[in-house]
């Protein structure tokens, strides 16, 4: 498949998500935050970093960049989007998911080798890991603490809609312990920690994170 | 401002820093955003709407934010 990554202007790890998309068997295509085009491509990568410099409000001026537009409406058609760190914060500010993700409760930035339970397999994204399966992902974030209201986060448990959640003591405050999330149609999927970092033994911590690229070839062939 | 049910650790930062400089009787910190906005000519309701419409779409998330507009010469 063809795996398009966006690099906005302050993105870090949009080389890492086309080196994770490579490994995990698909040809990555680079996209640019200024382009109204996806160049064809099966699914979207937003990666991790600090696109815009984390100005007004982490992802938000992204959101309005002429490449979001296409994304928005893609998604929305169906197109498997899957959003890291501070792509999952840009999938938020463009309401393609519900919530928001502020500053961690302990206002330090983090990264460490983060412990997960992968709630939902039903994802284009997660659909290579058992439910329920314990995974350990790179996790590094300042503004990574998930927040909705009741309401939200009620919905998103009934719905299945948490995709992956903390496991052991919670890094951020995040509500719930939520780690990831999918919009109703589980197309759109938004995660805090990084599992492009977690591909290869040789760097990272370990290669449980190859499951979020190499699902993709197994939802469409299924 | 972040919305009162929405936690703030910058707040909350600012307010153990509080006593710790001798200031006392503070009970609560909330940290918040002030944009400055300047416009030629007169503020006219028709400004003000478009304001109100940069305000909900960009200058604030309101599903974590409160915000007031007010006009000052």
């Amino acid at each position: 498949m063809r795996v398009g990554v966006v690099t906005f202007p302050g993105s870090l790890d949009d080389v890492d998500a086309q080196r994770a998309v490579q490994v995990g068997g698909h040809e990555a295509v680079a996209l640019w935050h200024g382009d109204h085009d996806l160049r064809g491509v099966d699914a979207v990568v937003l990666p991790g970093g600090f696109s815009y410099g984390d100005y007004l409000r982490c992802g938000a001026i992204s959101r309005f960049s002429p490449v979001m537009t296409e994304v928005v409406e893609a998604a929305r058609r169906g197109l498997p989007v899957l959003g890291i760190c501070n792509g999952f914060q840009i999938l938020c500010e463009s309401r393609l998911l519900p919530g928001a993700l502020i500053r961690n409760q302990r206002q330090k930035f983090l990264c460490l080798d983060q412990p997960l339970t992968i709630e939902n397999n039903r994802t284009p994204w997660t659909s290579a890991y058992a439910e329920g399966a314990e995974v350990v992902i790179a996790l590094k974030n300042g503004e990574g603490a998930f927040v909705a209201d009741e309401e939200t986060l009620d919905r998103l448990e009934g719905e299945g809609q948490v995709v992956a959640r903390y496991r052991g003591q919670n890094p951020n405050g995040s509500l719930r312990d939520i780690a990831g999330i999918c919009n109703e149609r589980g197309n759109v999927v938004g995660l805090m920690p990084h599992p492009e970092h977690s591909v290869e033994e040789l760097t990272g911590t370990g290669t449980d994170g190859l499951g979020f690229f190499t699902s993709l070839a197994a939802s469409v062939l299924a | 401002m972040p919305k009162p049910e929405i936690l703030d650790p910058q707040g909350k930062a600012v307010l153990g820093a509080l006593p710790r400089l001798g200031f006392s009787g503070v009970t609560d910190v909330r940290q918040g955003k002030r944009f400055e906005l300047a416009f030629e000519g007169e503020v006219t309701d028709a400004v003000l709407a478009e304001v109100e419409k940069m305000a909900e779409t960009l200058l604030s998330n309101p599903v974590i934010e409160n915000y007031a507009v007010r006009v000052e010469s």
